[in-house]
């Protein structure tokens, strides 16, 4: 460990993070870090800031103060494209994909290949290409569906889509912005499954609402209150923290 | 391309036959070349509208300023017909023999030093391309970097094409003014107005638009085609899956900006003259409508479209000048408000299922094309034939 | 360009120029008052609202007309009652258009963008039709013609004063309207959110005809005022509606100050180049730097830093 350059061992390694919109502190003096292969869910009551720090890691908004480092690699200067080239991906709240392109399309565009423009006026659909889209498709539950204008997909299945477009970019940090909201019950127990599953190999930070799916996934979570940590550990120690009960049941 | 399938669905294949057949047997075989002339004059603006088509049906990126790059195209054409008009001895009752002739009703002495390349051909082909795309590339880059889109975009697009009309009336010694450029005669001492040369000027001008088409087809058909629609769609979405979106955004702008400056420099050609008036905000924010009325999702549609508004254009404002206005003031509302699919929209809805019957193989059925995307008010495909 | 006058007559020149330009300043403001509340408050991109302007404008000569022959003696005040016709005219007007055209378009602003120019067109040809292609002149009161002598080589001409005045009283019921009334805040609820405002029992399709038939109102006032300095034709609206438009983009599209001040900026680099340039150089050069600026500075001058 290089400490010279307040390197570590972490994959992701959040410190002295503040974001300020007009005087409100939204994130304020936040230090987190997210270990290798580890879920990592942050709760919180409405305006704590959960997507304001999924937006600041993926430099959706620009941080007032403090550092981000991905791999030891800030990222707070990088531009969006670049973060999500270094490995880390994002799904947002509301399922954002691609309504008028196919299932198979909308994956596609998200294979890590031809990302300039020269590199997609050449890109070729090869064999690489399809096995892959398949592969992934089969692994969010779409792969009868490949041909499907994805507008008509049901909301859960958007929400797996979405997922899968984050797969196969293969990223090392990948960050959901409640994954399972709107969905059915056994909906939400795939996800729960397919979540398990894909962090093999890499690491995961959801925001999630749903406490019951929360303890399903979470190997670690985060509290987070008018922007900053109130409490951290796993869900048992979270849950009988009394700071905790006292925001959730307090008003 | 792997093979022509993946390239062009039959549909679209039907759809560059048509065009082809019409642009090059109908068309001639119908028409005088007085007509004909006319024609091509429309056709010039097809190239305009099939960049809007890419650029503004498919990407999202509404240019008011497209009549900036025609007339950018058309002047670098006229400025060098102009110069080869303009000989010493053809002038030589100026008091300045040599130059274009309002320079010297202007009292202007001396050719300005961005007139002297215009006296090479080949500098003027290369400039008709690359002025506009640079041009182009400027307006995207300061644009599409800081996240300016939308309306916004429109609003600095017209005014750019605003401005360029106030200074190109304004400065007329080197501009040739409100008049334009004009009394353009001869290419390499060919002489363009005689109507052999209107009947090759035609077939020139009928085989760029279909290069521009197949052109087109290859950027649509290939991932970059289907990254325009999300970008249009989920622009955050493409960025957070490691894209850069400006760079998406200012290639099609750019490519857009040179498609319409072929039509420009085609309509100097043909027309032989070029001025202010197909520069400025009005013929700027006409050239959308003709992309509207086509269905501005298909390049095919744009072509019909363009035509057909001229068409129309021509023969009301001759024999019902007040009536135009109307209909055209008609026209952009009841294609944004009654069909906002265009031409285009009306054929895939009536006409194709009906085609399909006949081009696609007995038994297997119409196949939906799976990497051309279904447009957001419904179609992407051929139009049908507007005339 | 300075070199060949004195220090006295280029103080006399910027002043003049400076006056005259606060006459443009007047009708800009009046014109992008009402594009701010349509653009910026309702997100429509009202390509017609020159012609709006126009309307308003076209009431005040048939007002002037009309007072002439057959109520001279009211002939010195009519002036305040063709405003308030212009604003009626121009407001129901807008009422109407709101109705039938632009309510179906408020998830798509570049297809309103097209819709109100093919509106403008059919605004121009039937203003042709009525009126005539020519342009017409409205005959001012007495006393609103003459100006004052305030040095020997400045004079202001006491329209322009009357307009300014006016567009002073104007802005500050416009701020009242927009956010000291319950009207106001309920267009910005509407604005913010349609659905919550719905939900919350807010007629959100009255509030957008309002607010829009305000907007119009407001252009048919600046018609009003703009009869006083320029003459009125079927296209004189088209004329400016690029100008507004950048106007309030430049100040910032929800900013009413930011609008009264980019009018400011503008008119009065205008006017003061105008002066020592030809009239389209100087229009070239204002508008190139307001572009060249907002390449810079997209959200325009006074914006506010928001989350997302």
């Amino acid at each position: 460990m290089n400490t010279l350059n307040n390197n570590t061992d972490f994959l992701l390694s959040i410190e002295n993070l503040t974001v300020s919109f007009d005087g409100f502190k939204a994130v304020n003096d936040l230090n987190l870090y997210i270990d290798e292969n580890e879920i990592h869910v942050i709760i919180g009551p409405n305006g704590a800031g959960k997507t304001t720090v999924l937006d600041l890691i993926c430099g959706r908004t620009r941080a007032t103060d403090g550092s981000i480092k991905f791999r030891n690699k800030e990222l707070t200067a990088m531009r969006e494209h670049e973060i999500v080239r270094e490995g880390v991906g994002r799904k947002f709240q509301n399922p954002s994909i691609y309504e008028d392109l196919t299932v198979f399309e909308n994956l596609e565009l998200s294979f890590p290949r031809g990302r300039t423009v020269f590199g997609a006026l050449t890109f070729q659909r090869d064999e690489e290409v399809r096995s892959r889209v398949r592969e992934i498709a089969e692994m969010v539950f779409l792969d009868t569906l490949l041909d499907m204008q994805a507008a008509l997909l049901s909301h859960g299945q958007k929400q797996w889509l979405e997922i899968g477009m984050l797969l196969i970019q293969d990223p090392e940090l990948l960050m959901l912005d409640e994954p399972v909201a709107g969905m059915s019950v056994s909906e939400r127990k795939q996800t729960a499954k397919l979540l398990n599953e894909i962090t093999k190999g890499r690491s995961v930070m959801v925001v999630e609402h749903d406490m019951k799916f929360v303890e399903d996934i979470a190997h670690r979570v985060t509290v987070l209150h008018q922007g900053k940590i109130l409490s951290e550990g796993s869900m048992a120690k979270v849950q009988a923290d009394p700071k905790v009960i006292d925001v959730y049941l307090g008003h | 391309m792997t093979n022509l399938k993946s390239f062009m669905s039959r549909q679209e294949m039907l759809g560059l036959l048509v065009v082809a057949a019409v642009l090059f047997v109908v068309m001639p075989l119908a028409m005088d070349i007085f007509r004909l002339n006319l024609f091509g004059k429309y056709l010039t603006y097809a190239f305009v509208a099939i960049g809007l088509v890419l650029c503004w049906g498919k990407g999202g990126i509404l240019s008011l300023g497209q009549g900036v790059f025609f007339g950018l195209g058309g002047y670098c054409m006229a400025m060098y017909l102009k110069l080869e008009a303009s000989t010493p001895e053809a002038t030589a009752i100026q008091s300045t023999p040599g130059i274009p002739d309002f320079m010297d009703w202007n009292q202007i002495t001396a050719l300005p030093w961005f007139w002297q390349p215009f006296n090479s051909l080949t500098f003027t082909i290369v400039a008709i391309i690359a002025v506009p795309a640079l041009f182009a590339f400027i307006i995207g880059t300061a644009m599409f970097k800081r996240r300016v889109g939308g309306v916004y975009f429109a609003i600095i697009t017209q005014a750019i094409a605003a401005i360029l009309t106030i200074l190109i009336i304004g400065q007329q010694g080197y501009t040739g003014g409100v008049n334009g450029i004009t009394d353009l005669r001869t290419l390499k001492g060919w002489d363009i107005r005689t109507d052999e040369a209107k009947y090759i000027l035609y077939y020139v001008n009928g085989g760029l638009l279909i290069a521009v088409l197949l052109l087109s087809q290859i950027v649509l058909k290939s991932k970059l085609g289907r990254l325009l629609v999300a970008v249009r769609d989920q622009e955050d979405r493409v960025r957070f899956s490691g894209y850069d979106v400006s760079n998406i955004k200012i290639f099609v702008f750019c490519f857009a900006a040179v498609l319409s400056a072929i039509g420009g420099a085609m309509f100097t050609l043909q027309v032989g003259f070029m001025s202010p008036s197909f520069v400025g905000i009005v013929p700027s924010i006409e050239m959308v409508i003709f992309c509207a009325v086509g269905g501005r999702l298909s390049i095919f549609g744009a072509v019909y479209g363009t035509l057909l508004v001229n068409w129309a254009k021509t023969t009301f404002s001759e024999t019902f000048p007040e009536l135009w206005l109307f209909g055209l003031g008609a026209l952009f509302i009841a294609v944004v408000l009654v069909f906002p699919n265009g031409l285009s929209g009306l054929y895939r809805s009536y006409l194709a299922p009906i085609v399909d019957r006949f081009i696609v193989p007995k038994g297997r059925k119409a196949e939906p094309d799976k990497s051309t995307p279904a447009a957001p008010f419904g179609a992407d495909t051929t139009a049908k034939p507007a005339e | 360009m300075f070199a060949d006058y004195t220090w006295t007559e280029l103080g006399s020149i910027f002043a003049m120029q400076g006056f005259a330009g606060l006459i443009l300043f007047s009708v800009f403001v009046l014109m992008a008052l009402g594009l701010a509340i349509i653009f910026g408050q309702m997100g429509v991109i009202n390509m017609a609202h020159g012609e709006f302007m126009i309307l308003g404008a076209y009431v005040t000569y048939l007002c002037s007309n009309f007072v002439e022959a057959y109520a001279p003696s009211f002939f010195g005040v009519y002036f305040f009652f063709a405003m308030i016709l212009a604003f009626v005219a121009a407001g129901s007007l807008g009422a109407l258009v709101e109705w039938s055209l632009i309510r179906h378009l408020y998830k798509r602003p570049l297809d309103t963008l097209l819709a109100t120019w093919g509106l403008s067109l059919i605004l121009q040809q039937a203003y042709r039709s009525i009126f005539g292609a020519r342009e017409v002149g409205v005959t001012l009161p007495n006393w609103l013609l003459g100006s004052v002598p305030l040095t020997d080589i400045i004079e202001i001409p006491i329209n322009g004063i009357f307009v300014m005045v006016l567009t002073f009283f104007i802005a500050i019921g416009v701020y009242f309207i927009l956010f000291r009334s319950r009207m106001g805040m309920q267009t910005r609820a509407v604005v913010q959110n349609r659905v919550m405002a719905g939900a919350v029992g807010i007629n959100t399709e009255k509030v957008d005809r309002h607010t829009f038939a305000l907007g119009c109102g407001i252009a048919g006032i600046a018609g009003s005022a703009f009869t006083m300095i320029g003459s009125t034709g079927p296209t004189a609206g088209q004329l400016y509606i690029v100008d507004t438009f950048l106007i309030v983009v430049f100040g910032g599209a929800a900013s009413l100050l930011g609008t009264i001040a980019s009018s400011f900026a503008i008119s009065q680099a205008q006017s003061t180049m105008e002066f020592f340039l030809s009239g389209s150089m100087a229009k070239v050069l204002t508008l190139l730097t307001v572009v060249g600026i907002l390449m810079l500075r997209p959200q325009g001058l006074f914006s506010l830093k928001i989350r997302r």
